[in-house]
């Protein structure tokens, strides 16, 4: 960690030095503060210089649904990230295209997330969770990351693509890397191996997508997108095709993960909660959307001014980089009660930033919400407890949202 | 006050005296009808208080504008009679409208 050189006080230092694209914020956990000034004192936001460039901040939560839902004025490409994709690949993918190229990309491949998909996928989820929560020891450290979030969105993410189930550890491995240059979100991956890796992981699914060609049946994404017509030919332009598997393998796997992860903290961190779980299962459900809230897997999504245009008195260019800090909407206070404690039973616990607004808004959500539910239900079938032992290794980027790792140690029920 | 049934999709039916001037999401909601989301909260933002109008009252419950047609255009389970509950504002026109709530929310 770099705690070389001390974070500037977020309340005495002037306004517009603010930088919240700092990675250290999130690495150090010290973000609060700065975003709590920001709603309060300038919830639009210009920060004139940053390693991503000038960029606005949009901080408040009804203002993140405004911009969320307005992709005329507050368009999605180039990208979505607070950095720029550089040349290196050139990805494209739905997430950062605007109506109707958008729309069309997306139906195809929605349906093997929406819930009568999901409804058979429960069982093989179960079963999977059962498995791996089974496998681990009593009283004894271990990694949490490693052998519980990894190792199940991982094994999710190669039944969605149907993928070779003995080779899935590259699937976290394209996930880990595909938006962690240095420029992008701030994060530590080269630019060579970034490049090695993601051209490994098109060569791959080029060679799945010919293989499966013809199939008739299956729900997998590679099959649901070679059957919709808008997309039978995708593989022919190859960084769409490695656009829209990054965006699959990231939105199904880091996000979900890094919820696996947080959710172990905050209990942790609130022993009340922990015992209300203990005496009342039935909150599991309500505590899943309160961990999404709580953990925000992605800090941020970023929009570009399609125009010039007046908001909360700012006026944004048409091309600005427009930042919504859904990490800051979910601890808006005047929108949710008491926003920076973690509640299981909280009234409207749905009601958060976490999975954006609009036509982007996420797609997997659902799943998401179910891994969540399985995997806690699960857990507590098993365990009185499940301690935090050691200091949490966070990841270091304005983007994702998660953590390396996490020492834990189980106590039987 | 009008008197309005949503029927879930598992067939349960619940009539509800809808006040006009609200949404019908927030009737719904206020009547604790299950099977309405609405995690945005009225924003037409995510799509989460899908439902399906039946034909003769279709015409009461108003036009769809672009931004409702942009987030009906992404559930899976879309029809011709598919609205965001809302987006529509409850008036004594509606009384007796029946509204079919989907197998799902997402």
């Amino acid at each position: 960690m770099n705690q070389a050189i001390q974070l500037p006080d977020p309340w005495s230092m002037p306004l517009e030095q603010i930088d919240v694209s700092d990675t250290r914020l999130y690495e150090q956990d010290a973000w609060r503060p700065y975003f709590a000034r920001l709603r309060e004192e300038a919830p639009v936001h210009y920060r004139s210089e940053s390693p991503f460039g000038p960029f606005w901040s949009v901080s408040r939560f009804e203002d993140i649904v405004a911009v969320d839902s307005n992709p005329q004025d507050f368009s999605s490409e180039p990208t979505i990230i607070i950095g720029d994709l550089g040349d290196d690949i050139p990805f494209e993918m739905f997430i950062a295209m605007d109506p109707p190229k958008h729309d069309v990309q997306r139906r195809a491949v929605q349906p093997v997330v929406a819930p009568q998909n999901l409804a058979q996928l429960e069982g093989l989820i179960r079963s999977r969770v059962t498995d791996i929560l089974d496998n681990l020891p009593l009283d004894e450290e271990f990694d949490w990351v490693e052998r519980v979030s990894i190792n199940l969105t991982t094994q999710m993410l190669a039944t969605l693509f149907d993928f070779p189930f003995e080779e899935r550890s590259k699937l976290t491995y394209w996930s880990d890397i595909a938006a962690a240059a240095p420029e992008m979100t701030g994060g530590d991956v080269s630019r060579e191996e970034r490049v090695a890796g993601l051209t490994e992981c098109l060569e791959t699914f080029t060679r799945i997508w010919h293989e499966r060609k013809g199939r008739e049946e299956g729900f997998d994404l590679i099959s649901l997108l070679q059957r919709d017509p808008h997309t039978a030919d995708m593989v022919d332009r190859p960084m769409e095709f490695l656009g829209n598997l990054a965006l699959l393998i990231v939105g199904g796997n880091d996000t979900t993960r890094n919820s696996i992860t947080g959710g172990v903290l905050a209990l942790n961190q609130n022993p009340a909660e922990y015992h209300k779980l203990r005496a009342d299962h039935s909150l599991i459900p309500n505590m899943v959307s309160e961990i999404i809230r709580w953990q925000t897997p992605l800090a941020h999504m970023r929009r570009t001014a399609a125009r010039d245009l007046e908001f909360h008195g700012q006026q944004i260019k048409k091309g600005d980089k427009v930042v919504m800090w859904y990490i800051s909407g979910n601890r808006d206070e005047t929108v949710i009660d008491r926003a920076d404690e973690f509640i299981i039973d909280r009234p409207n616990a749905r009601k958060h930033v976490s999975f954006g607004f609009g036509v982007h808004r996420c797609m997997g959500n659902r799943l998401a919400e179910m891994q969540l539910r399985i995997l806690w239900e699960e857990i507590m079938q098993r365990f009185s407890f499940v301690e935090v032992v050691g200091a949490t290794e966070r990841v270091e980027s304005n983007f994702v949202r998660g953590y390396t790792k996490l020492p834990v140690k189980l106590h039987a029920l | 006050m009008p008197k309005i049934t949503l029927i879930e999709f598992n067939g349960q039916d619940h009539t509800i005296d809808a006040e006009p001037g609200k949404s019908l999401m927030q009737n719904a909601i206020d009547n604790m009808v299950p099977g309405i989301d609405a995690d945005c909260g009225g924003a037409c933002a995510c799509g989460t208080c899908h439902c399906f109008v039946d034909e003769p009252w279709r015409e009461s419950t108003g036009d769809v504008d672009a931004m409702e047609e942009a987030m009906l255009g992404m559930r899976p389970d879309r029809a011709d009679n598919s609205r965001l509950s809302c987006q529509i504002q409850v008036s004594e026109a509606m009384d007796g409208m029946v509204v079919h709530l989907p197998e799902f929310q997402m």
